[in-house]
């Protein structure tokens, strides 16, 4: 019975089996690390983590790779989303570490554990090729969150958001997966690359066809947070406990990117038509109520949310471009801005709520606008990482936001849909202000509270890489957005 | 012709220092901060003068050139160069800049490393503006250019300060996104070049050229500022402190008419006499109209700010009426107004770091315990009003001579601006200064000291100069004039 079993190629799922296992190992060996001690958790966590991306870096072929049974690829889109993960993860729980540490209930191994299955998923979704992996992967990032939203037991804050989080969570789900049963009843595979041919061989009931699109949409919408699938993101985002918001906000983004390319660029190409036009008002709407209600917030985390919202409609920009009446001409253009700028967005987003966590102290959460007064007078140097940040973010160069934006709007332009870029830059104008309230705050205010800040000097060197990295790659933009197109030229 | 990248050093010289003062930190080392500013923004302005004893003035194109690749993603360079039309503007802005750090020397008390900072870095920016050759390397200095400012303003500024410091840059930011898709757009005309100098050359559909020109026009319009979109402008002015209301009115403003004679002009040169007319009657009514609204001003920044609006309205009407004469009576006006409304609005802030007040009303009769003061501020006072042997007098005269090969009416309005200009400057000149002495505070002022002295002396050379013997200012950019409007004459239209 076992003479058709062919044993998979491992090597392109090198780093995702690696990371499986080591997170066993770690759960195993945190059982006898006492609370007091749990350092050697998070330092094993984190060489994990730089041991997956040595991976990564020696499996990579740079070709498009399948294995188990066309379940899995492995392909330079993925391999350089990876690497970003893996950077993205070591910085967060670098950040999150004081944090963690002065409360009682988060500081447990787990905390790490769950931080590497919400990884593992984020990898699985990245490199999927099929409904089901897909589907793996985003369950397992999704629980994984869950849990971490609700670890901080005694806040209610926290369980309401986690509650949210999952009921939400799981009708997200849902949608996603009713929308993928109705294609493979219309195509009659789960493969991604399998329904890509199927389409474009034809004959397919278009009628279930677009039914299973929209409700992958709307899945793929809740999964992104763009309006009106966004309600999740400001409430979880609020009463996450920072250090995990700072995890949600950042290194989900990379794989939602990942599995909107992968579904609707790799299988569903040619119901481009269809589906962009359903992106387009997402976007637009998101733009739109994102930086309105922005300007609304008084708590820094909840007005990061709605930025949040904002900034995935923008990003949506450079995906709904890509295919112009038929012609794939712009598409390598399109979708390398729109990766450019999720990767962007991430380094901004890892920065700034990094400089929530390290304004934070035991028994206090900078998480209000006014805790941010006069930021200035207390720390020139930080109040200045965090204006690069906000400039960043609002798309003013010399800042890698600028050149994120610039990517995507000339992607817009080229497409000819000049008016979907003035509604973009409309819209970003009216982004600005909250921005650059929060350098009002900092500069123009006096300080409310002049106790010096307490952060760690490895925390304090981080984040002040951080801003340099966002100053840096906005003088030098060259290098990522060649990547970015490169990797895609690659893989598509 | 020198082989030292000098562009590249009146840009980054400046910078470097900035972030070099920054480095200085906490008030405690504020002397150093001082010293440190000082001494690079006197080598950022050392290193232009090169550009005027190098510049062939014969040669209408770009010269100074330095081309490296930047983004090559998006074929965009690291073009820099100047021609007769922004060669002034790079040593009048590195000259301002010295001024600026001296004007701020014992006033600025609080975070003096990070005011002259900003101030260092703003100018390193303004100076990639004028050398842009590149449209996205233009429209990023343009843009960063707003932050140091935006601090400026909130930071060192007035009562009113966040109000007005929000209005600048939101509204500035607004003209300048409209301008950036203009530059996406001709981006992709072109095929994928983001020279400008290419662009000049580019055939456009007279449609396709009058949106450019009208998103060029909201982005310049805005920073001029033109009438109606100048009223962030008398906010800034009030709220600014004194060495950011310098750089705002010498500098800052001059960025947007320059704008249009690096690409509204060459590029939609059939929309720009399309819509001449249009730009015309917008520059008159600044001219006139803003004109009697400085009269009825309280407030001395006041004032000068909407007498601002009004000169920058002679500069408009200059550059649209596309003759030899209008535009380079124009960029003559603009240096000079770079001189003239500099020292005008460093004037206000000798007696307002005296007094406390900027009002008219709380004057009067300081000529009797300020003389030296008041003499040269009758210069400067004179100068605004576009007195003969002043700078103010060369542009305006220029302007209204081209304008009455033009156009009679348009003349006789411009030329009506000379009285309204001499009406506001000197009646508040007469309030402020003559009469007796109004309350105790000014029996208490003490006149000028050395420092002030120097800049105001410094800067009524400048202005004496240049209204006695213009002939080197408009020699260096009569060959660039002439080549523009010689292009500008070809229709691009096919």
């Amino acid at each position: 019975m076992f003479d058709n079993f062919v044993v998979p190629d491992l090597l392109p799922a090198a780093p995702e089996i690696f990371l499986a296992f080591m997170a066993l190992v770690i759960l195993l060996v945190d059982l006898t690390v006492k609370d007091s001690r749990r350092t050697l958790t998070f330092a094993l966590a984190q060489l994990t983590l730089l041991a997956c991306a040595v991976i990564q870096l020696v499996t990579s072929t740079g070709d498009v790779v399948y294995t188990f049974s066309n379940m899995f690829v492995d392909d330079l889109m993925a391999d350089l989303l990876k690497l970003f993960l893996f950077m993205t993860v070591i910085v967060v729980l670098f950040y999150s570490r004081a944090y963690v540490l002065d409360r009682d209930a988060m500081n447990k191994g787990e905390y790490y554990v769950l931080a590497l299955f919400a990884t593992l998923g984020m990898m699985v979704m990245i490199s999927a090729n099929s409904f089901v992996t897909i589907y793996l992967g985003l369950e397992l990032l999704s629980l994984s969150l869950y849990a971490m939203v609700a670890m901080n037991r005694e806040s209610a804050v926290s369980t309401e958001a986690a509650m949210k989080y999952f009921v939400l969570g799981a009708l997200a789900s849902g949608l996603l997966l009713y929308g993928m049963s109705m294609i493979y009843g219309a195509t009659g595979t789960l493969e991604i690359t399998g329904i890509a041919e199927r389409l474009y061989g034809g004959g397919v009931n278009k009628g279930v066809l677009a039914f299973g699109l929209v409700f992958l949409v709307c899945g793929l919408a809740f999964k992104l947070g763009v309006v009106p699938f966004h309600m999740w993101i400001p409430d979880v985002y609020h009463g996450a406990p920072t250090s995990v918001t700072l995890f949600i906000g950042s290194a989900p983004k990379l794989a939602a990117f990942a599995i909107v390319m992968r579904l609707l660029v790799n299988g569903m190409i040619t119901m481009a038509q269809d589906w962009q036009a359903m992106l387009v008002i997402l976007s637009v709407l998101s733009m739109a109520v994102g930086n309105l209600a922005a300007i609304a917030q008084t708590n820094l985390k909840r007005m990061l949310a709605y930025s949040a919202i904002s900034h995935m409609g923008f990003m949506l920009l450079g995906i709904v471009t890509g295919i112009v009446g038929g012609d794939a001409r712009y598409a390598l253009n399109a979708y390398s801005s729109a990766m450019f700028y999720v990767l962007a967005y991430v380094v901004m987003t890892t920065g700034t709520f990094g400089m929530i966590l390290l304004m934070a102290r035991a028994g206090f959460e900078a998480e209000n606008l006014d805790d941010y007064r006069g930021l200035n007078k207390r720390s020139p140097w930080f109040a200045g990482v965090m204006l690069m940040m906000m400039f960043s973010m609002a798309g003013i160069p010399f800042f890698v936001g600028f050149f994120a934006k610039f990517a995507v709007l000339q992607a817009v332009v080229a497409a000819g849909y000049i008016w979907l870029a003035v509604v973009a830059v409309l819209f970003s104008l009216i982004g600005a202000f909250y921005y650059l309230r929060v350098v009002k705050l900092m500069y123009f205010d006096p300080p409310a509270d002049t106790s010096p800040l307490t952060a760690g000097m490895d925390m304090r060197i981080l984040i002040s890489a951080n801003g340099l990295a966002v100053a840096l790659l906005g003088i030098f933009p060259q290098m990522l957005m060649s990547l970015c197109a490169y990797a895609l030229l690659r893989s598509l | 012709m020198s082989t030292y990248p000098l562009l590249s050093f009146a840009i980054w010289i400046p910078i470097f220092a900035g972030l070099l003062v920054l480095l200085t930190g906490n008030d405690r080392n504020a002397p150093l901060a001082r010293m440190l500013a000082l001494i690079g923004a006197i080598a950022g302005f050392l290193v232009t003068i090169p550009l005027w004893t190098g510049f062939d003035a014969g040669y209408g194109g770009m010269q100074f050139l330095e081309v490296k690749t930047w983004i090559p993603r998006f074929n965009v360079n690291y073009h820099l160069g100047v021609d007769g039309i922004s060669m002034l503007f790079v040593i009048l802005n590195a000259f301002i800049t010295v001024i600026v750090v001296a004007a701020g020397w014992e006033v600025i008390k609080e975070k003096v490393a990070q005011y002259n900072a900003a101030f260092l870095i703003m100018s390193g920016l303004m100076n990639g503006i004028f050398t842009s050759l590149d449209g996205v390397l233009f429209y990023v200095f343009f843009e960063a250019s707003l932050i140091p400012l935006y601090l400026i303003i909130g930071v060192w500024g007035g009562p009113n300060r966040v109000y007005a410091a929000f209005k600048f840059f939101l509204y500035t930011l607004f003209g300048s996104l409209l301008f950036l898709l203009a530059l996406m757009y001709l981006f992709i005309q072109s095929n994928g070049s983001f020279s400008i100098l290419e662009w000049h050359t580019l055939p456009l559909a007279l449609g396709a050229q009058i949106w450019l020109f009208l998103a060029f026009l909201i982005a310049f319009a805005v920073k001029v500022p033109m009438w109606p979109v100048h009223t962030w402008l008398p906010d800034a002015h009030v709220e600014a402190p004194t060495g950011g209301s310098i750089v705002l009115a010498a500098i800052a403003l001059k960025l947007g008419a320059y704008g249009f004679l690096r690409f509204s002009l060459p590029i939609a040169p059939d929309a720009s006499h399309e819509l001449s007319g249009f730009v015309i009657a917008l520059s008159l009514i600044a001219v006139v109209y803003i004109g009697f609204v400085a009269l009825v001003q309280a407030d001395m920044k006041k004032l000068v700010a909407y007498s601002s609006i009004a000169h920058m309205g002679f500069v408009t009407l200059g550059f649209f009426m596309f003759s030899a004469m209008g535009i380079e009576g124009a960029l003559v006006q603009m240096v000079s107004h770079g001189f003239v409304s500099g020292a005008m609005f460093f004037c206000i802030g000798v007696m307002y770091d005296r007094v406390h007040s900027r009002q008219i009303a709380d004057y009067g009769g300081v000529v009797n315990t300020m003389p030296k003061f008041a003499a040269l501020f009758m210069l400067f006072s004179m100068a605004n009003a576009g007195l003969p042997a002043t700078s103010g007098f060369v542009g305006e005269f220029m302007v209204i001579l081209g304008a009455v090969k033009f156009n009679f009416w348009v003349a006789f309005a411009a030329a009506s601006s000379m009285v309204i200009g001499a009406a506001y400057t000197l009646w508040m000149y007469k309030r402020v200064i003559f009469g007796d002495v109004a309350n105790h505070h000014v029996a208490e002022l003490t006149d000028i000291n050395k420092r002030e002295f120097a800049i105001l002396g410094a800067l009524a050379l400048c202005t004496l100069w240049m209204g006695v013997y213009p002939q080197p200012f408009t020699e260096v950019m009569h060959a660039s004039v002439n080549d523009l409007l010689r292009h500008v004459a070809i229709s691009k239209i096919q």
